[in-house]
């Protein structure tokens, strides 16, 4: 509990900078914010109104404050588009980026775990170089492109994929939302071809975005391996006659995952931007492609929302890294 | 393979050898060279790849067979073919031309916000690393801060903002590639800092500006070096994406993202070709440039292969 709340304070520096740099970005728009809300037919006189109005004549610590009354009362603006206050959009939206990531962050530690282990315990062998080969890939790869060659292949040539349109067939009804995770609503809900439906919508995005997320966790499983392999208690381990698999999977591959985890900080920072690329690609209906649909349109009260909404959930995700740190490694604990 | 050491003397050569790091001497990392490029002619490879794209953003304008940005409806959504090796687009324009015109967009874009943040990242980390104190923990905050943002996301916020344009572009990408450069710079001239060839330019009177200037830092430039032309590929790869959801380069300026982008919608129906050369070239790019980068790592620091 006490490094919890250790850990929680240490966050309050970050936040804050967080909170600073969104406030800049909401001051720096192109040109005057007042003429741009006035409309470019606007005279001298109500653009001073409406800068009156917004509290833009006020001097800038006075507006910070404001800004941040604003953010504790969820206060983050209307999106033009739409009507609707942006916190509620994104709220609306957010189930549906988060399924996503999660289902490609799932799925490429499934890949990359096995795939790092594999070619660290048999350094040199094909599938070590396998493992180079898809790593050095993973990165190079736009994630919007090797979405769309998915598409291409899986979708058009193929013929086993959905279309590549949002996260459901437009003739099946949508679960009730109690998640929020159209996979998990329908399997509560028991309808299983609703649940297939979904599965097979969310398979070639979270297989683009686990692609591109690959390769920073193979690399360090592989890294970690390495060094753990040839240290001496898995020398000793393997002197005291323990079977090769116990001493892989038991003693060295506990200690390896440490330094995958704080890896994972990256790996979320690489998900959640390329998740927007994404989102746009397989017209997915989440937090990113609304912010890209209200860039288009210059429309900026959403986006500011999305870039705060987006580094407060990492700020979370690096925060729970941290705990979970702290549980499978005892010596974190005791330090802290 | 003769670029190897074209690259390294300007580097190493006016800076006293570090003790830390005998590696670094020229002499030795001529050495290290030959038996990198020997063993590895992935390296080789990278290199003759960066020459092409260099080469290609040199002349790209000149030796296309077509007008980039001639429309020409009769011709449009051609398949490859002997005339249009890549295939023709919704308006008729030749795809190989665009591809090859885009290079230099592109290769400016990376280069550029590389650059920019090399200068400014590297000298801030110097700086924290050299004095300590106050200016270390006032440029190491910018760095959390910007850390505590997803950085594509980061990237999109500045652009949005800054407004649409291709400089914003390259100051959005230099930005979120700044922490990167600024704890690197940080770390290797903050091992310096009391290293005996910094003390002895102190007896000798030399103030310490002139010491970061003219001992630190071309003591860590090979490192820094290595980091530029590791970041080469992201901050393509970071360009492209801004450009493929619409910010930056407008239409009809060829650029790999936007080419990307418009060739999406004929994807479904089958038109492969239209996307797919802009983004194996982007691909292309963003991989000899990771493999350089490597390459390069192994001849300047062999400690860090990993």
């Amino acid at each position: 509990m006490r490094t919890l709340a250790r850990r929680l304070v240490t966050i309050v520096p970050t936040l804050f900078g967080v909170v600073i740099v969104t406030f800049l970005l909401t001051r720096v728009l192109p040109g005057d914010p007042a003429a741009y809300f006035a409309g470019p037919t606007a005279d001298q006189a109500s653009i001073e109104q409406i800068r009156t109005a917004l509290g833009l004549d006020r001097p800038l610590p006075v507006q910070f404050a404001a800004y941040v009354r604003d953010l504790a009362t969820g206060n983050l603006g209307n999106a033009l588009s739409t009507g609707q206050p942006v916190l509620s959009e994104l709220a609306t939206r957010l189930p549906a980026s988060a399924e996503l990531t999660l289902g490609a962050l799932i799925l490429s530690m499934a890949v990359a775990i096995p795939l790092g282990i594999l070619a660290a315990v048999r350094e040199g062998s094909l599938i070590d170089h396998a493992c180079r080969v898809v790593t050095t890939a993973g990165v190079s790869l736009p994630v919007f492109f090797t979405g769309l060659l998915f598409v291409y292949l899986f979708y058009y040539l193929l013929g086993w994929a959905p279309a590549p349109v949002g996260r459901l067939d437009v003739y099946l009804s949508e679960p009730p939302r109690i998640t929020g995770f159209l996979t998990l609503d329908s399997l509560l809900a028991g309808d299983l071809e609703v649940v297939r439906a979904a599965l097979a919508q969310l398979a070639l995005p979270a297989a683009t975005l686990a692609l591109f997320s690959l390769a920073p966790i193979a690399r360090m499983t592989r890294a970690s391996m390495l060094s753990v392999l040839s240290s001496e208690f898995v020398r000793t381990a393997r002197a005291a006659g323990l079977k090769p698999r116990t001493v892989v999977l038991t003693y060295a591959f506990r200690n390896a995952m440490l330094p995958v985890v704080t890896t994972l900080g990256m790996v979320f920072s690489f998900l959640l931007g390329a998740n927007v690329l994404v989102e746009k690609v397989f017209a997915w209906p989440g937090i990113g492609s609304f912010a890209v649909e209200a860039l288009i349109q210059s429309d900026y009260a959403p986006v500011q929302g999305f870039v705060l909404a987006m580094a407060l959930l990492y700020v979370a995700l690096n925060l729970a890294i941290d705990l979970i740190y702290g549980l499978i490694d005892p010596r974190v604990r005791l330090d802290a | 393979m003769s670029e190897i050491p074209t690259a390294l003397p300007s580097l190493a050569e006016p800076a006293p050898p570090a003790p830390a790091r005998p590696a670094t001497g020229f002499a030795a990392g001529l050495g290290h060279a030959r038996h990198v490029a020997a063993s590895n002619p992935i390296t080789g490879l990278a290199f003759a790849m960066f020459a092409a794209i260099v080469l290609a953003a040199l002349l790209g304008p000149v030796i296309t067979p077509y007008d980039p940005l001639a429309s020409d409806t009769a011709a449009a959504l051609q398949a490859p073919s002997r005339a249009h090796w890549f295939g023709t687009d919704q308006v008729g324009r030749d795809i190989f031309s665009r591809v090859l015109v885009a290079t230099r967009l592109d290769f400016i874009i990376a280069v550029s916000s590389v650059a920019l943040v090399f200068v400014l990242g590297g000298f801030a980390g110097i700086c924290a690393g050299f004095y300590g104190g106050w200016t270390d923990r006032i440029v190491s905050r910018i760095s959390d801060t910007i850390m505590a943002f997803p950085l594509f996301v980061l990237a999109m916020g500045i652009v949005a903002a800054l407004g649409n344009t291709v400089t914003n572009i390259v100051l959005a990408t230099a930005i979120v590639n700044f922490p990167l450069y600024q704890r690197i710079a940080r770390a290797e001239a903050n091992v310096r800092r009391e290293a005996g060839f910094v003390q002895a330019a102190r007896l000798t009177g030399n103030s310490e500006m002139r010491i970061l200037l003219a001992q630190i830092l071309p003591n860590i430039m090979p490192i820094m070096m290595v980091q530029m032309s590791l970041t080469m590929g992201y901050a393509i790869l970071n360009a492209a994406g801004l450009s493929f959801i619409g910010l930056g380069v407008k239409p009809p300026t060829p650029e790999w993202g936007i080419m990307v982008a418009e060739g999406a919608g004929f994807i479904i129906s089958g038109e492969w070709w239209i996307a797919l050369f802009p983004g194996l070239a982007l691909m292309l790019a963003v991989f000899c440039f990771n493999l350089l980068g490597d390459g390069l790592r192994d001849v300047i620091d062999p400690q860090r292969r990993t």
